[in-house]
C-alpha cells in the first residue's frame, strides 16, 4: 500500500508537469497554433486543466492510500504536509480556473506547485508513527484547513507573479526588475536545492564529523552533501571525506546550525549556477524572456484574481490555521495560545494579509503594489513552513 | 451641529459632510457636470471623521478611525512579532538556566542585545500590549465611523437615483428601445431569478443583493473585539487557574486551584513505546535515530470530591467523581477544570532499605526502611540495636568547601549520616551511607549499614487549568468567522434601470469582485436584448 502511494504521487507528479506544459503552450504556441487565438487558448487551456485535475485525482489517490498505510491522515510530517500543501495549491488552482478560465494563471500556479512538491521529496518519506501529541482527529482538521487556505493564498501569489511579469518595464534595470528576478532566483535554487540533495542522496554521500557543541557535549552530525561549511572545531568520524572547506563561525554553535548554512549555501550556489545557465541561453533577465508571452494576458483580470484568491483564502487560513489551531492547543498543550514560534508565524501571516485586505480598499494599491504584497505573503507562507520549521523550531517540529 | 444639514433637490435632508444624497445618489459636491466615476466608497456618506476636524477628540477620533493608522498598527504588531521569533522567548529556555546567562551563551552577542531589549518576553511586555490595546481601539473607532452613516445611506436610497448618479457609475449604457416593448417587466423578471429585490416606481427598477455582505466587516470586527476582551479577563481573578501538579503512583493529592474541594489519586503511570520492529513504522524510527519513540503518557487517575468541611488534624472524607486515564489530549474535565498530562519521571526514588550488619561475622541485626520522603529520627531494629539519622541530604553533593549539602529536596541522590547503635557500642558508630557509598568519618567501625533495596515509583508530572475565558474567546471567533465569510463570500451588487423616453439607462455598482458583475451583467443584459453598458474606467 505504502509502495502504491508514493507510486501515485510520482505519477501525480508527472502528470502536473505535463500540465504545466500544456498551459504554456495554450499561452504561446505560435508555432503549435493551428486555429485563432481564442479557440487555441480555449482548446489548449481545457487541456491542461483536464490534465491538471487528474493529476490531483492521482495526488488524492496518494494521499488515500498513505491514509490507510499509515492508519492516520498522511499531514504528520514535513514531507506529508508540504506534499499536501502543494496539493491543496492545485486544489485551490483547479477551483479559481473553474470561475475565471484563466490560462496564465495555470502557467504560474502548477509550476509553483511542482516546486513545492519536489521540495517536499527531500524530507524523509517513511510512514512515521504518531507521537502523543499528535493522536488526534485536530491534527487531520487543523493541518488540512490550514494547509487549503495557504494553497489558496498562494494563487494570489501566482497571480501577483503574471502581474509583475506582464507590467514591470523590462526597457531598463530598475529595483523592480532586481527583486523580480530575485523571486525568480529564489525559485531556481529551490529547485537546484532539491537536485543537489536527491542526487546525493542516490550517491549514497555521507560524512560525519564530531564537534563540542553550546552545551559542552560532544555531538556527532551528519552531513548528506559534501561539506562546504563544517561545525566549528569538528573532527572528521567517518563516511566521504570531503571538506570542511571552511569552519561554521563560532557564534555559530546550535547542534545543527553550521549544518543548516551548509545547506543554504548549498542551495544558493545551485541557484545561482542554474540561473547564470538560464541567462546565458535567455540572453536577458527571466522577466524580459517571460513577458513577451503575456501581452494579451488581461492584467485587470489577473489583479482580481489575486484579491479574489486572498478574499476566499483568508477565512479559510483564520479557521484552519488559527482556530482549530487553537482548539486543539487547548487540548494538547493546555493552553490555545503560547507563543511557540509556529503560532506566531501564523498570526504574522493572517496580520499580512488583513493588512493586504485593508489596503485593497485604499487608492493606488491595486495592481503592481498589491502584486508585489502578493509574492511577500507567499514569502511569508514559506518561511513559515521552512525557516521556522528547520531553523527556528518549537513544538512544531515535528520532522 | 443639529441644523447643519444638506437638504436634496430631491427633498431628502442629509446630515452635514453627505457626499452623495442618501436618497435619489445626486452627487452634492463638486461638479455636477464631472464625468468622472464617482467615489462609492461607504456611498459618499458623511463619516464623522472626515466631517469634523477640530476639537481634540475629533483628532483622536480621526486618528483611530483611519485605515491608514489601522494598517500601521498592524504592521508594526506584525514586526514586533516577528522580532520574537528570531532566538526562544524566556518561557521555552531551559527552566534552570538564569535567562540573563543564557542568551549570551547561546547566542553571543545579537543574544545578549535580545535580552537587555527585553525581547525574551516581548509578548508581555508594555509595549506589545499597548499595541493590542491601539488595535482593539482601532477596531472600534473606524467601525462605528463607518457603520453608522453606511447603513443610514444604505437604509434611505430609492428607487429611482439621480441621472448624474448613474452616468457616473463605474457600468453605464443606455439602450434604445422602440415604443412600449416588454423590457422592463422581462428585466425584472430575469433580475428576481438572479436572485435581486427588486422595487419598482414609475416604470424606473432598482435591483439589489446580498447588502447583508456590506455589514461583514463591522461583524467581523465585533468578534474581534469580543475576542479581546476575552483575553483582557484572564487577568480578572478567579477566572484563569493554572497549577502544576506532581503525583506519584497510590499518591492521593489536594488539586491546586480547587479551593481544596477536589482530590487526585493516581493509580499509576503508563509509558508506552512504539514496537521498533513493526512493520510499517521500522524504517521511520530507524531513520530518525532515536531509541524509541513514544506512543502513549498515561496516568490513571481518580478524582476524588471532599464532602463537607475538613475537621484540622483530620483526613479529609472523600466521595470518589470518576475514574480517567489521562492522556495527552485526553485531559480529565470536571466542573470548570481540566487536568492536564504533560510530564513524568520514571523510577524516582521512595524509600531505600539496608541491613545492620557486623563487619566480621556478618551477621545482621535488623533491617530498617528510609521513606526518603519523610525520614524517621530513628529506627528501632533487633533488641539492643538502632539506628539514629545524624542527617539527610536528598540530593547529595559537595559544596565548593568541601562539606556535604543537597541541592535539591527531591531525593536524586540520597545521602545519610548515621549513627549505629548496638550493645557493643552504646554510644554509637558514625557511618556516611549513600548510593554506592560507605564512610566512615570518624574512624573505622565495627559495623556497618548494608544496601538491600531501592523502592521506586513513576510520577506523573499534571497540569490543573481552569480557564472561563474560553467561552467569550469562542463566541468572539465565531463572530469573526461569521462576519468574514459574510463579508468576503458574497459580494452586495446593485443595478439602477431608468426609462427615459425611448431610452433604458442601466446602472450598476458592486463593493468587490467587478468580474463576476460584468458577466452577470452580461447573462442579464444577453436575455433581455439590452446593451450590456460599458465599463467606463476603461474607456480613459
Amino acid at each position: 500500500m505504502a509502495q502504491l502511494s508514493s507510486n501515485l504521487l510520482y505519477i501525480s507528479f508527472f502528470i502536473y508537469f505535463a500540465a504545466s506544459l500544456v498551459f504554456a503552450i495554450s499561452l504561446l504556441g505560435k508555432k503549435w497554433r493551428k486555429s485563432d487565438e481564442v479557440t487555441h487558448a480555449k482548446k489548449w487551456g481545457r487541456g491542461g486543466f483536464i490534465l491538471s485535475s487528474i493529476g490531483f485525482l492521482f495526488q488524492l489517490g496518494y494521499f488515500i492510500t498513505r491514509w490507510i498505510a499509515a492508519g492516520h491522515a498522511p499531514v504528520s510530517n514535513l514531507f506529508e504536509f508540504t506534499t499536501f500543501f502543494g496539493m491543496a495549491m492545485v486544489f485551490a488552482f483547479l477551483m479559481i480556473y473553474a470561475i475565471y478560465k484563466s490560462n496564465v494563471i495555470g502557467v504560474f500556479a502548477m509550476p509553483v506547485a511542482l516546486i513545492v512538491i519536489a521540495y517536499a521529496s527531500v524530507f524523509p518519506s517513511e510512514i512515521q508513527p504518531l507521537i502523543p501529541a499528535l493522536q488526534s482527529n485536530w491534527l487531520k482538521i487543523h493541518v488540512t484547513t490550514a494547509a487549503l487556505g495557504e494553497g489558496i493564498l498562494a494563487i494570489s501569489f501566482a497571480a501577483g507573479l503574471v502581474y509583475l511579469v506582464k507590467k514591470v518595464n523590462q526597457e531598463k534595470a530598475s529595483k523592480s526588475t532586481f527583486w523580480l528576478e530575485a523571486v525568480m532566483y529564489t525559485l531556481i535554487s529551490t529547485i537546484a536545492f532539491v537536485i543537489i540533495a536527491l542526487s546525493f542522496e542516490a550517491a549514497g554521500y555521507s560524512s560525519t564529523y564530531e564537534f563540542v557543541d553550546v552545551n559542552e557535549q560532544q555531538t556527532t552530525v551528519e552531513y548528506t552533501i559534501p561539506t562546504l561549511i563544517g561545525p566549528k572545531d569538528a573532527s572528521f568520524v567517518s563516511g566521504n571525506e570531503f571538506g570542511p572547506l571552511v569552519e561554521a563561525p563560532s557564534w555559530m554553535k546550535g547542534e545543527k546550525a553550521a549544518h543548516k548554512l551548509n545547506t543554504l549555501v548549498w542551495s544558493m550556489l545551485g541557484g545561482l549556477a542554474l540561473y547564470w545557465i538560464i541567462r546565458l541561453i535567455l540572453r536577458k533577465r527571466i522577466g524580459a524572456a517571460l513577458q513577451p508571452a503575456l501581452k494579451n494576458v488581461n492584467e485587470e483580470l489577473v489583479d482580481e484574481i489575486q484579491y479574489r484568491a486572498v478574499a476566499i483564502g483568508f477565512p479559510v487560513f483564520t479557521l484552519g490555521a488559527l482556530i482549530f489551531a487553537m482548539i486543539w492547543a487547548q487540548a494538547a498543550w493546555t493552553r490555545f495560545w503560547g507563543w511557540d514560534p509556529k503560532e506566531v508565524w501564523a498570526l504574522i501571516t493572517w496580520l499580512f494579509y488583513a493588512a493586504y485586505l485593508h489596503l485593497r480598499l485604499s487608492r493606488g494599491w491595486q495592481g503592481e503594489k498589491s502584486a508585489w504584497l502578493a509574492v511577500v505573503g507567499f514569502i511569508i507562507i514559506m518561511l513559515n513552513l521552512v525557516v521556522v520549521n528547520l531553523v527556528i523550531s518549537g513544538l512544531h517540529s515535528y520532522a | 451641529m443639529s441644523n447643519k444639514t444638506i437638504t436634496c433637490e430631491c427633498g431628502h435632508v442629509n446630515p452635514y459632510g453627505t457626499e452623495i444624497c442618501e436618497a435619489c445618489g445626486k452627487p452634492l459636491q463638486g461638479d455636477l457636470e464631472s464625468k468622472k466615476l464617482l467615489n462609492m466608497r461607504y456611498e459618499g456618506s458623511a463619516r464623522r471623521s472626515q466631517t469634523y476636524k477640530t476639537t481634540i477628540i475629533d483628532k483622536v477620533w480621526n486618528f483611530f478611525s483611519s485605515v491608514k493608522v489601522g494598517i500601521w498598527i498592524i504592521v508594526l504588531l506584525l514586526v514586533s512579532s516577528a522580532i520574537g521569533t528570531i532566538f526562544p522567548q524566556e518561557m521555552y529556555i531551559p527552566p534552570l538556566s538564569e535567562p540573563s546567562e543564557y542568551y549570551r551563551e547561546q547566542y553571543g552577542i545579537p543574544g545578549q542585545l535580545f535580552y537587555d531589549l527585553g525581547f525574551h518576553n516581548l509578548y508581555g511586555s508594555w509595549w506589545y500590549m499597548l499595541l493590542i490595546a491601539a488595535l482593539g481601539l482601532s477596531l472600534i473607532v473606524a467601525s462605528l465611523d463607518r457603520f453608522v452613516p453606511l447603513y443610514r445611506s444604505l437604509k434611505k436610497q430609492r428607487t429611482i437615483r439621480h441621472e448624474s448618479f448613474m452616468k457616473r457609475q463605474k457600468y453605464f449604457g443606455i439602450t434604445k428601445v422602440e415604443g412600449e416593448n416588454p423590457t422592463l417587466s422581462k428585466l425584472k423578471e430575469v433580475l428576481r431569478k438572479k436572485k435581486y429585490h427588486v422595487k419598482e416606481e414609475d416604470g424606473h427598477l432598482f435591483a439589489e443583493k446580498n447588502r447583508f455582505s456590506r455589514w461583514g466587516p463591522y461583524v467581523n470586527h465585533i468578534g474581534l473585539i469580543i475576542f479581546l476582551i476575552g483575553g483582557m479577563l484572564r487577568f480578572f481573578p478567579g477566572m484563569y487557574v493554572d497549577e502544576v501538579l506532581w503525583i506519584k503512583e497510590d499518591e492521593t493529592k489536594k488539586i491546586k486551584g480547587t479551593e481544596e474541594a477536589y482530590y487526585l489519586k493516581s493509580d499509576g503511570f503508563i509509558l508506552e513505546t512504539y514496537d521498533n520492529n513493526d512493520e510499517k513504522f521500522k524504517d521511520a524510527i530507524e531513520q530518525s535515530g532515536q531509541e524509541v519513540v513514544a506512543k502513549n503518557y498515561q496516568t490513571d487517575a481518580v478524582l476524588y470530591k471532599q464532602v463537607g468541611d475538613r475537621i484540622p488534624g483530620t483526613e479529609p472524607e472523600l466521595e470518589k467523581v470518576k475514574e480517567h486515564p489521562i492522556q495527552v489530549n485526553k485531559p480529565l474535565k470536571f466542573d470548570d477544570y481540566a487536568i492536564y498530562q504533560v510530564d513524568y519521571k520514571l523510577n524516582e526514588l521512595q524509600s531505600m532499605t539496608f541491613t545492620m550488619d557486623k563487619k566480621d561475622s556478618g551477621e545482621s541485626f535488623g533491617e530498617l526502611t528510609i521513606d526518603l520522603y519523610n525520614p524517621k529520627d530513628e529506627y528501632k531494629l533487633d533488641e539492643g540495636y538502632r539506628v539514629e539519622v545524624m542527617d539527610y541530604f536528598p540530593d547529595f553533593e559537595f559544596n565548593d568547601k568541601g562539606e556535604p549539602t543537597t541541592k535539591s529536596k527531591i531525593p536524586n541522590n540520597p545521602a545519610f549520616i548515621l549513627r549505629m547503635i548496638s550493645p557493643d557500642h552504646p554510644d554509637g558508630e558514625v557511618a556516611f551511607v549513600a548510593i554506592r557509598k560507605n564512610l566512615e568519618p570518624l574512624g573505622e567501625n565495627d559495623y556497618k549499614m548494608s544496601f538491600q533495596n531501592v523502592d521506586t515509583k513513576n510520577v506523573s508530572g499534571l497540569v490543573v487549568r481552569k480557564d472561563n475565558t474560553l467561552w467569550i474567546l469562542g463566541i468572539g471567533g465565531a463572530i469573526f468567522m461569521i462576519g468574514v465569510i459574510q463579508g468576503m463570500y458574497w459580494n452586495h451588487r446593485r443595478i439602477w434601470i431608468r426609462r427615459k423616453e425611448d431610452e433604458v439607462w442601466l446602472a450598476s455598482h458592486t463593493n468587490k469582485n467587478w468580474y463576476g458583475l460584468k458577466r452577470e451583467l452580461e447573462t442579464i443584459t444577453e436575455k433581455t436584448g439590452i446593451d450590456m453598458p460599458q465599463d467606463q474606467s476603461e474607456q480613459k
